[in-house]
């Protein structure tokens, strides 16, 4: 009876252990292979590395279990790099360029086992691969508060006299006429517009990430054409230079510039990656799947601001950001607003329904209404933005790219 | 002329005098030294700039276990190795008949770079409208006619006005980035710039998807080296080379040699580009060539324009690369310190061949001197 007893013991330990093995994998047996566009001397890449190093040191990830290979470009060898990252033992493999996607997802349908992460990709979706996921956050709610402590800062200066106009003028550097670009610059545009209801925005387009001698001299003519504020969606550090050399408040992203614009810099949002990361491993421990599309939000800690420089913002910008960013979490108010009078308006019209390219393919055809509920469904139908509506109020400059 | 001299002044403490010939095993000796004093410079370099080697100095021996294991640990980059020497190679190839010529073409960058362009272009158009076997027919003959083109024109202009044609080449490799973004913003009207992978023209795998690029290579070496040393074209590039007047007084046409020569180089650039466009990506960016064309320069050069001789040289700066990779991921070092490693190496070995040509004598001691004399 008691080796009965015994036998049956051991069986049940046996199936426990079998069962726990088949939920998730053990901590340490977790292993990540990070792939980067460029290095750390890109603000993009440095962005994700941050993210991975915050990641692993919350989680007390050993040295080995996070390999990142950086310059990889995008091309072939980003798959080549993929399947050596699995034959090191790597079993989640991020990429973080938009164009390594597509190499990525070759990856993955050979390695069924691992799972691929890309960041800002949009094919996850529709491919329906169990093994491969798209990731971006609600960076628009991030541009939209950095927007309320630009309008602000507009409203000190009318207050103050010093307008270079009649209205508020804002100018707004971008990279390419790309829905992310043109989902964050509506977004910062309607946070000052939530506050300062006559402003205006002017946009000039680089047609690079990064071409830290075309952004300055894009703030340079946005200053000269008539801007009081100048923010920007690109990764060097020209725009703020130009801001600062001219004594122009400036609204950044990606990180603070406050050391090298002491008396200019207002505040900056960025996306935070840490969170995904952790969020990666949770699931592969516990044997859980990974969405297909993950979008951190303000509440994850995916979307976050910089520390408020004082000696530039208006007066009471901090306790305004905490109050419009609960309302934020809590969804009583909405970016996309498109219920609100006067607010977001195209060719003098209310936009109620708007068709946005959600779903990849070949001809770019738009195919998912995404405007209901008396706001625009930004980052719910994929995580990668897909705001692309040119609204009233804002000004593109050039659109060559 | 120099003992006359050597009477008056004192003769200089070290000088340098033109080997008259050296053998074949002291050269090698010497670029082998060159290669292992290399090797040491850069691993003191590495040292000297990287926290994680200070501070495990045992670690030395993995940082340079790099080396193989970026190109030989596993069968797959083994074969990725093999890939990557070839199409280096190819494009090394291409330029040497130029070169040849002392047609200095630092075009290949470019002319390799339209050749992905016309074969993507193709492929974009015409992909999935055709069958497989014509789009990339069409594609290969699109990147050879392109390159050549883009070789042509330099060539025409030196032949006719006699312009330089390093600017001229270099120039055109800006000519043709900025017309693949020009494309790029062209086919994909949401801005992403992100062409992506194109679903069809890829190249067939024979055994797998990399031998077939491999093969090209080995047969453009052989091809080429019977083309440049058994052929009257190659002859006729060689007289050109030595000296335009005395291939004038020879009859042969100066001008014609540059064009045909510079249309066969920047066709093969073309043939690079197309194994890149259906081999290797798919699609296209600035990016594709990255820098290769102006790294099979140096390739072409360190083997004196001799196409066996490249194969060696260009697996020897392919390993160089890959383990430049692997030590950035290894030891968490990105951007430059990989770069320098590599250009330390290469340094030395450039040098070296400096060493081989000329012989460093060190001025004899007075007492030797007065022992000559006596």
């Amino acid at each position: 009876m008691k080796k009965f007893a015994a036998l049956v013991l051991a069986l049940v330990l046996c199936l426990t252990a079998v069962v726990s093995l088949a939920d998730g994998i053990a901590k340490e047996d977790v292993k990540f292979g990070v792939i980067l566009l460029h290095d750390e001397f890109s603000t993009y890449d440095l962005n994700f590395l941050n993210g991975v190093k915050e990641a692993a040191a919350n989680l007390g990830l050993a040295e080995d279990q996070v390999v990142i290979v950086p310059n990889i470009p995008e091309g072939n060898e980003c798959y080549e790099k993929a399947l050596d990252l699995a034959d090191e033992g790597c079993n989640i493999i991020f990429a973080d360029s938009f164009g390594h996607e597509s190499y990525l997802l070759q990856a993955a349908k050979e390695c069924p086992d691992v799972e691929f992460c890309h960041a800002t990709g949009t094919m996850a979706h529709t491919e329906g691969l169990a093994n491969f996921h798209n990731a971006f956050a609600s960076i628009y709610e991030g541009r939209y508060l950095a927007g309320v402590a630009a309008g602000m800062k507009l409203n000190e200066i009318k207050a103050a006299g010093n307008l270079k106009g009649d209205a508020p003028v804002i100018g707004y550097v971008g990279a390419f006429t790309y829905a992310e670009v043109m989902s964050g610059y509506t977004s910062f545009y309607l946070g000052a517009k939530s506050v300062c209801p006559d402003v205006t925005m002017k946009v000039q387009f680089t047609g690079s990430w990064y071409d830290e001698t075309e952004e300055k001299a894009a703030a340079e003519a946005l200053i000269a054409a008539g801007a009081d504020l100048i923010s920007q969606h690109a990764d060097s550090m020209g725009a703020p230079t130009a801001c600062e050399n001219a004594g122009i408040p400036n609204v950044s992203y990606n990180g603070s510039t406050v050391d090298a614009c002491p008396n200019t810099f207002i505040v900056a949002s960025r996306i935070n990656w840490a969170p995904y990361f952790e969020y990666l491993y949770t699931q592969k421990v516990n044997g859980e799947p990974i969405a297909a599309d993950w979008t951190g939000t303000i509440e994850t800690g995916s979307v976050v601001l910089t520390d408020v420089n004082t000696a530039a913002a208006a007066e009471g910008t901090v306790e305004a950001l905490e109050a419009v960013k609960a309302e934020l979490i809590a969804g009583t108010r909405k970016v996309f607003d498109t219920a609100a009078a006067d607010f977001i308006t195209k060719g003098g019209e209310a936009l109620n329904s708007y068709i946005a390219d959600v779903d990849t393919d070949p001809a770019y055809t738009p195919d998912t209404e995404v405007i209901a509920d008396g706001y625009f469904h930004e980052s719910e139908f994929r995580s990668a933005p897909y705001f692309d509506v040119q609204i009233d109020g804002i000004e593109l400059v050039n659109t060559a790219f | 002329m120099n003992s006359v001299k050597s009477n008056s002044t004192r003769e200089p403490l070290v000088h340098l005098s033109k080997r008259v010939e050296i053998s074949p095993v002291k050269a090698w000796l010497i670029r082998i030294a060159a290669f292992i004093v290399g090797m040491i410079v850069c691993g003191l370099v590495a040292i000297a700039l990287t926290e994680k080697l200070q501070q495990n100095p045992e670690k030395i021996a993995d940082f340079y276990n790099c080396f193989i294991r970026g190109s030989f640990s596993t069968t797959r980059k083994l074969w990725k190795y093999l890939r990557s020497t070839a199409i280096l190679l190819c494009i090394s190839l291409a330029l040497t008949p130029a070169f040849r010529m002392r047609f200095w073409n630092i075009g290949a960058e470019g002319q390799t770079l339209v050749g992905v362009l016309s074969a993507i272009a193709v492929d974009f158009y015409l992909g999935g409208k055709i069958p497989e076997w014509a789009l990339l027919l069409l594609m290969l003959f699109a990147g050879l006619i392109c390159g050549a083109v883009w070789g042509l024109i330099p060539a025409l202009f030196k032949a006719k006005w006699n312009t330089n044609e390093t600017l001229f080449t270099l120039m055109l490799n800006y000519v043709a980035t900025y017309l693949v973004t020009w494309c790029i913003i062209k086919w994909v009207p949401n801005g992403s710039m992100s062409l992506g992978k194109l679903k069809t023209g890829k190249l067939p795998a024979v055994v797998n998807d990399y031998l077939l690029i491999i093969l090209v290579a080995v047969t453009l070496t052989v091809g080429l080296y019977i083309y440049l040393n058994y052929s009257k074209h190659g002859y006729e590039i060689s007289v050109v080379g030595e000296s335009e007047n005395t291939a004038r007084y020879v009859g042969i046409s100066v001008k014609k040699v540059i064009i045909r020569t510079m249309i066969l180089s920047g066709a093969l650039c073309g043939l690079a580009g197309f194994l890149i466009a259906s081999g290797l990506d798919q699609s296209v960016t600035t990016e594709s060539v990255g820098g290769q064309g102006f790294t099979a320069i140096m390739v072409s050069w360190l083997a004196k324009f001799d196409p066996i001789a490249m194969v060696l040289t260009s697996a020897l700066v392919s390993m160089l690369n890959q383990g430049a990779a692997q030590i950035s991921q290894d030891f968490g070092i990105s951007g430059a310190l990989p770069d320098v490693v590599v250009g330390i190496i290469l340094f030395f070995i450039i040098a070296s061949e400096f060493f081989i040509n000329y012989e460093i004598r060190f001025r004899k001691t007075d007492r030797n001197v007065k022992e000559v004399k006596a």
